[in-house]
């Protein structure tokens, strides 16, 4: 029997929800039904909207997809005014303030605490710019990832803006399209570093070339069928096709198609195209695309360029995000800065769109490690733009802790994860950078910190992976985190191993301590890089070198952060929640 | 009168009559043997992937993990709560629980 999700999809769905949406912003949050909650919330998703936590009634996170991460000149300055007019909660963040906005790891930005009644003005603003919130969660094509210097690269095989737009272009707003089995997310690399991530994508193209009739084409090869969730990673599997630009977006549309034909759509666990390649394997795949859903002969897969892999992949050579000064072919530099956990305030934010502008051609790009970047900077702009107060914090230099840090949404809105996030992963970054020297000629560790098994924040490829837990300490349910390690991209991808379970949270920085001092003492040399270093040991080796400990690391958020209406208010607790609200953010009471 | 009774966002919650009532996150608290051999048994729940009544009570197929010995297993019928007088009552996540053994009326 088809799910609930899909009976509502099948009664309305796609561009038909905008009008809804508009209808109940004008009326107000109580003109939706009581009775029909469950069923337009999954609906509004399909809009970018996505219903706060219990405890948070009434308010939404926002998120808006640009493919590839690319905001042009004027797009980032007109997101940090929405955020700085609508996205202001009933109480502070101790770290963040109260206005903000976050980068995804999908290249994505995201505002909280919107209220339904401002969306209709916020689609406008977004639109006069060229923004949408399409698509931008849902069960249809999310937004398309990849190189995020794409055009402005000098690693650059194959122009992966150019497909990420046409694919975007032809599969946002597309009827036939609109309504998959769940999520499908798109990845698409250029470069000969990996940066689009495509291992851990639904789909993935891939920088080729191929002897066609006598001359050697580039493009892509593709893969299908990876992911992170739900305890159940996969990386996706080479389906044996090599596609032309010219045939990328057919292909697309082909294996779209195919998932939206033959997916699951009994049972949302089991929707994803990973399980479907579980069941058919590779072989079976390409036939039926070949039979069933594209009309000319398939290529068979060109000569890759996985070898020279660098991004996320742990290993001691090569570059691993965008962060820093970076030569364009062009001759003008690209500068990436670093974003601890990928929120950034708002008159912060204000101050990087006037440098942005005042150094180089105002765009603004997001990428996979939640950081940002210029681009366009003339040679002569570079010290100037360095010197900004601004990027004292956002730092194209920053300290290896928190170049590395990444973290999800966590428990402050989320309604799937297990303990807080953010603001903790701020703490950890500082209080390593503070505490903690690095071994000799490592340059580069990454530590992502995701509140559940959904793995928003890819702990899987992390060097060390931290995943929301509980555990008992004092006889006292505590937040607590599994620690995995040896997980990286690269030529020859791997997941962690999680090698130590339920630690509580305020033991984790004295265990990354003290696993970086085993380590600095066992290592074969200093040119070993932490990846292989682990690969080198089982996980009883491994499990001996972590030894988490109390230090003078102070965790304020032990408690069970989802039993509260907002962490960090002072009345935290849910019967104190000031939702749902008015439009003007005043309480309605629940017998309204 | 019916209730409707559905897991939502990829198992987060246990929605009751549109509403967002049970949550996964909480540590139950269950006796020996239910879940594993830990007396009793402090067992985060996950994730959710099926609700239905038993009679007047509300209970929840789900996935979790005992916070002393690991065991990460699925439970099928956990109470989570009742229905008096059309009103559904969480039971709490503190108080020992055991799972039902009848299998009448069940939904996914």
């Amino acid at each position: 029997m088809p799910s609930d999700v899909e009976q509502w999809k099948d009664e309305l769905y796609g561009t038909d929800i905008r009008a809804e949406i508009e209808r109940f912003a004008e009326e107000g949050w109580d003109a939706i039904p009581d009775d029909e909650h469950d069923a337009w919330f999954e609906r509004f998703k399909w809009y970018g909207l996505y219903h706060q936590r219990a405890g948070q009634e009434s308010y939404f996170m926002m998120r808006i997809g640009p493919p590839g991460g690319v905001l042009e000149p004027g797009q980032f300055r007109e997101i940090v005014e929405i955020a700085d007019d609508f996205s202001r909660g009933p109480a502070e963040n101790p770290v963040f303030g109260n206005g903000w906005i976050d980068v995804t790891t999908r290249q994505a930005i995201q505002l909280h605490w919107i209220r339904l009644e401002d969306v209709p003005e916020i689609f406008d603003r977004l639109e006069s710019v060229g923004l949408s919130t399409v698509q931008a969660c849902g069960d249809s094509w999310r937004n398309i990832v990849g190189c995020p210097v794409a055009g402005k690269d000098k690693h650059e095989h194959v122009d992966a803006d150019a497909l990420a737009t046409d694919l975007h272009d032809t599969f946002k707003r597309n009827e036939a399209h609109s309504n998959l089995p769940r999520k499908w997310k798109v990845s698409v690399t250029g470069c000969d570093e990996g940066c689009g991530q495509g291992d851990i994508n639904d789909l993935a193209f891939e920088p080729a070339e191929k002897e066609i009739d006598g001359e050697t084409v580039t493009g892509y090869n593709i893969r299908v069928g990876g992911g992170l969730s739900r305890n159940e990673p996969r990386f996706a599997r080479d389906i044996d096709v090599f596609a032309t630009p010219e045939q990328a977006v057919d292909v697309a549309g082909g294996i779209s198609a195919l998932f939206r034909d033959n997916g699951d759509r009994e049972n949302r666990y089991n929707a994803r195209i990973k399980f479907l390649m579980d069941e058919w394997g590779p072989e079976k795949f390409r036939e039926t695309l070949q039979e069933e859903f594209v009309d000319f002969e398939l290529h068979t897969a060109g000569e890759d360029l996985r070898e020279s892999y660098s991004y996320n992949a742990g290993e001691a050579d090569g570059k691993h995000d965008h962060v820093g000064v970076h030569g364009q072919p062009d001759g003008n530099y690209y500068v990436g800065l670093n974003v601890l956990v990928g929120r950034i305030g708002v008159d912060e934010a204000y101050d990087l769109a006037d440098a942005a502008d005042e150094y180089g051609s105002g765009e603004v790009r997001l990428t996979q490690r939640q950081n940002i970047v210029f681009t366009d900077v003339p040679e002569e702009n570079v010290d100037n733009l360095r010197s900004e107060d601004v990027l004292e914090h956002y730092s194209p230099d920053p300290h290896p802790f928190q170049r590395g840090s990444i973290a999800c949404t966590g428990t402050e809105f989320c309604s799937l994860s297990i303990v807080e996030t953010k603001n903790r992963q701020v703490r950890y970054a500082r209080w390593l950078v503070d505490n903690v020297e690095l071994p000799d000629g490592v340059e580069n560790f990454h530590v992502h910190l995701s509140g559940c098994t959904a793995s928003c924040a890819q702990p899987q490829i992390a060097d060390v992976s931290l995943r929301g837990m509980k555990t008992r300490k004092d006889g006292e349910p505590v937040e607590a985190l599994d620690i995995g390690l040896g997980g990286g991209l690269g030529e020859d991808p791997q997941f962690a191993a999680w090698i130590a379970e339920r630690v509580p949270a305020d033991e984790v920085p004295g265990a990354i301590a003290n696993l970086l001092e085993n380590f600095e003492e066992a290592r074969d040399s200093e040119t070993q890089s932490f990846r292989e270093f682990v690969a080198e040991r089982d996980d009883e080796e491994l499990a001996d070198l972590i030894e988490p400990e109390e230090t003078d690391y102070d965790d304020p958020f032990m408690h069970n952060t989802k039993r509260t209406w907002y962490p960090y208010a002072e009345e935290d607790d849910l019967d104190e929640s000031p939702a749902p609200a008015r439009s003007d953010g005043t309480p309605i009471p629940s017998d309204d | 009168m019916a209730i409707a009774l559905r897991t939502l966002d990829d198992g987060a919650w246990i929605s009751v009559d549109d509403s967002r009532r049970v949550s996964v996150s909480d540590v139950w608290t269950l006796s020996r043997g239910v879940f594993c051999e830990c007396e009793p048994a402090y067992v985060l729940l996950e994730g959710f992937f099926g609700t239905g009544v038993e009679g007047s009570v509300v209970v929840a197929d789900t996935v979790g993990q005992c916070l002393e010995c690991g065991t990460r297993d699925s439970i099928d019928r956990l109470p989570v709560g009742r229905i008096v007088d059309g009103e559904f009552k969480a039971y709490s996540p503190e108080a020992v629980q055991s799972t039902l053994e009848s299998d009448a009326g069940r939904q996914a």
